[in-house]
């Protein structure tokens, strides 16, 4: 039997992560990135030890998520959870917002704001901090592993878990009193998900940040797929003019023949300062986060060799094909604004307008009213008719306020509660309703023996000086004319 | 990302030109698979994902037999994590149960936090052991009284509400228990058909309802030689002997003309079984509290038959 071809190789199905070395760069882009990073880890870092002073009864944080009392303080605006339509609308306008950026400059997001470019990007700069750069870097990760590099490796990664730890810990501050639960939580009185929290979110920084890096955003988001079907010929993204790059040729061979060769120099700067590691003059690529930092990179080689900026540039590819055909290059803010853009802003600023009106509406008082099933009402004695409601009454400011509870529709109608004994019945109520805070009352109403079932009103009015009130429409139920065991 | 070895184009595998990336061999109507390699880490991360699942299976019940399943070696069981938890509960609310078994059923309304609980604690045992008889929200029926309204047999202070949960109603066996008997005026030949007639249009007539002024009028003779002893003179009745006030608006057995002759022909003699012998102190107080929270609740008066009755004043008597 004659023997069969030999099997070729199994196809290799894994490999392992290809170190990247970005190489520093200056350029007007890394500078922005500077000036994004400065504003990103500011606020995050910040924000939570910022006061804001509510008054006596409420956290004076100034931005504070209060789980344990389902509130949510955001400067001079307090959120409570039925009112979480307003965190739902910012969450709309950021998704929205997103598409306002993809649409106009394509993956800034990814290139410049999304916290694991950020945080990538500072490890980075540490790796050059302790390393040196790309060259440095390259040899010591190819030195074999000796008390050196084990020293720095070990002095590298500890500034990795100082920046996780600071990350994860800065987190917990929005979730409580900063001040109050940074003591506590060197003390060790802090609560056990605080611990957990700040080990769960220091181990993700130290990883993705220290060594995952570009693989998150290459294998693990979606929002680069997402975004692929939202990128057209007119959305801005960093491309690679080849036309005017190809075929690539070093100087030298351009000033023996300048028609044949294009001005890409082949350098590999670009490759060089990419922190994914790929290769812009491949095209466009799931890879390529739009940090513009090979911008930078060219624009640098090509005003050494006194060529124009731009080789790789932010450009649309309609605009690309324009400037191959000839046509001169259009500025990058016409492309800015085109209908999609437009049309994604309008719809941006219309939900932040509508938010913004109904933040400055909304009431700060209300009433809500739970009537008694069971029983539906309540013969007292004397033919009487009693019903028992459950009133909750709503104070959002951060000071207790007096009110009065008024019952309307309900002739001789009178009203007591577990405090106020039936002999002192009457028709209105006053409360006073604690600091930012819901006041249940029970309060049982009572009508003459020939009340008839009905609507009521409980009409509440603050009797302070600032005022409001809100009104709460229920049923008044009492037997029905023809109930013969009464008769 | 070209793999960086060269395989021959053997297999139907090839270089994919536009990508430069090796085709893994498969082909579907011309669909083929480039061999874009997995990152390592990825690879790790499923086998520690294996290896868990083995581990998950070892400890925790997973593997379904023939009568059940294996049990882990942890022993874990979504029973007996609730049997823990309820344990802790139980634990967690003896303090406050303690406290209020060892104090009065008065004092427990000058402790706002105990009354609250007790009143949740008392909400939730009267659903499990009285809504069969007085309904879920206390309203009771036809021969089981409401419990949200001010008219009270037996006495409706909180104390008083203990006593008769305590002892219940007419309960057999139960020595102290509330009781009394009203006779059957009709069933026992005390009275005659036309006299019992009458006597209920009297009874009718002190609520204000006349079915006949004549009848009425001969009523009253009746009632004043058979019934005042218990329902005392006006009619208003006599706690001490649980007998109902017959000039207010509830009627326990019916209010109409046939009810209340059927009631004096036959009398009615509701029971309550006495609940000191099932229930805990704890719970028998909250009980009380929850009663006489529902809205007709009476504040404390001592009895004539007291012994020491408190200073006047004291803002207990019911006008």
């Amino acid at each position: 039997m004659p023997s069969p071809d030999p099997k070729p190789p199994a196809p290799v199905l894994y490999e392992k992560r290809k170190a990247i070395f970005p190489k520093a760069v200056d350029g007007r882009f890394r500078r922005f990135k500077w000036l994004v990073m400065a504003l990103t880890l500011g606020v995050y870092y910040i924000t939570p030890w910022l006061r804001w002073d509510r008054g006596p009864y409420v956290p004076n944080q100034a931005v504070l998520v209060d789980l344990a009392h389902r509130r949510f303080y955001m400067f001079g605006i307090e959120i409570w959870p039925q009112e979480f339509y307003f965190v739902a609308g910012l969450l709309i306008m950021a998704g929205i917002g997103l598409f306002v950026i993809t649409s106009a400059v394509g993956r800034a997001w990814c290139g410049y704001s999304c916290p694991q470019t950020v945080w990538t990007d500072l490890f980075q700069h540490v790796d050059r901090l302790i390393d040196g750069d790309r060259n440095a870097q390259v040899r010591l990760q190819d030195a074999p592993w000796g008390p050196a590099k084990v020293a720095r490796r070990a002095f590298k990664w500890s500034i990795y878990l100082v920046i996780s730890f600071w990350t994860g810990g800065a987190w917990i501050m929005y979730f409580a009193d900063a001040p109050t639960l940074t003591i506590d939580f060197w003390t060790g009185q802090a609560a056990g998900v605080a611990y957990a929290t700040v080990a769960v979110l220091t181990a993700i920084t130290f990883l993705f940040g220290g060594f995952m890096r570009e693989q998150v955003c290459i294998y693990m988001c979606p929002w680069p797929r997402i975004q692929t079907a939202m990128l057209d010929e007119k959305s801005l993204i960093v491309t690679y003019k080849d036309w005017r790059g190809e075929p690539r040729g070093s100087a030298k061979t351009k000033e023996k023949n300048p028609s044949g060769v294009g001005d890409c120099v082949d350098c590999n700067q670009c490759v060089n300062v990419c922190p994914t590691g790929y290769d812009i003059r491949n095209g466009p690529d799931i890879a390529c986060i739009t940090c513009a930092l090979c911008i930078d990179a060219c624009d640098q080689v090509m005003t050494q060799l006194g060529r124009p900026r731009g080789l790789i540039d932010y450009a649309t590819l309609d605009d690309c094909k324009l400037e191959r055909e000839g046509h001169a290059p259009r500025p990058v803010s016409k492309a800015l604004f085109h209908t999609r853009t437009l049309i994604y802003v309008g719809v941006w600023s219309a939900i932040g307008f509508a938010l913004l009106f109904a933040l400055g509406s909304r009431s700060r008082i209300d009433i809500s009213v739970q009537k008694d099933r069971n029983p539906p009402y309540t013969i007292e004695p004397d033919g009487a008719v009693r019903n028992d409601y459950t009133l909750k009454l709503l104070n959002m400011e951060g000071r207790p306020r007096p009110m009065r509870i008024a019952l309307e529709g309900l002739p001789g109608g009178l009203m007591w509660t577990d405090d106020i004994s039936q002999e002192k019945a009457a028709p209105v109520l006053d409360v006073t309703v604690g600091a930012d805070q819901i006041e249940p009352v029970r309060v049982y109403v009572i009508a003459p023996a020939n009340a008839t079932q009905r609507q009521i009103r409980f009409v509440l009015k603050a009797t302070d000086a600032e005022g409001g009130g809100d009104v709460s429409e229920n049923r008044f139920d009492a037997p029905g004319g023809d109930e013969g065991e009464k008769n | 990302m070209a793999s960086d070895k060269q395989l021959p184009a053997s297999a139907g595998r090839r270089i994919d030109e536009p990508t430069g990336v090796e085709t893994v061999g498969h082909e579907w109507d011309g669909i083929e698979e480039l061999n874009n390699p997995l990152p390592r880490w990825w690879v790790i991360t499923f086998w520690i994902t294996v290896v868990f699942a083995l581990a998950y299976v070892v400890v925790y019940p997973a593997i379904p037999m023939l009568s059940k399943g294996t049990e882990g070696l942890w022993g874990w069981s979504s029973r007996g994590q609730l049997a823990d938890e309820m344990a802790k509960v139980q634990a967690d609310r003896k303090p406050m149960l303690d406290a209020i078994g060892a104090m009065g059923v008065e004092q427990i309304a000058g402790d706002p936090k105990l009354l609250a609980q007790a009143k949740a604690g008392g909400a939730a045992a009267f659903k499990q052991n009285c809504a069969q008889c007085h309904g879920s929200g206390g309203k009771g029926a036809l021969g089981y009284p409401n419990l949200t309204d001010r008219d009270w047999l037996w006495g409706g202070s909180a104390q008083e509400i203990e006593v008769t949960l305590v002892n219940g109603i007419r309960a057999p066996g139960a020595a102290s228990t509330r009781t009394s008997l009203m006779p059957s005026f009709g069933k026992d030949g005390i009275l005659q058909a036309g006299q019992i007639g009458d006597t209920a249009a009297y009874v009718l007539s002190l609520s204000g309802k006349h079915p006949s002024v004549a009848a009425a009028q001969r009523g009253a003779a009746m009632f004043a030689a058979n019934c005042v002893t218990c329902h005392s003179a006006d009619g208003k009745g006599l706690r001490a002997f649980g007998a109902p006030n017959l000039t207010d608006a509830v009627w326990l057995y019916g209010g109409s003309r046939d009810a209340v002759v059927g009631s004096i022909s036959k009398a009615h003699a509701g029971v309550m079984p006495a609940w000191g012998s099932k229930l805990d102190a704890a719970t028998i107080k909250m009980l009380a509290v929850y009663v006489h929270s529902l809205g007709g609740g009476e504040q404390f008066a001592a009895t004539p038959a007291a012994a020491a009755p408190p200073a006047d004043g004291s803002g207990n008597a019911k006008p």
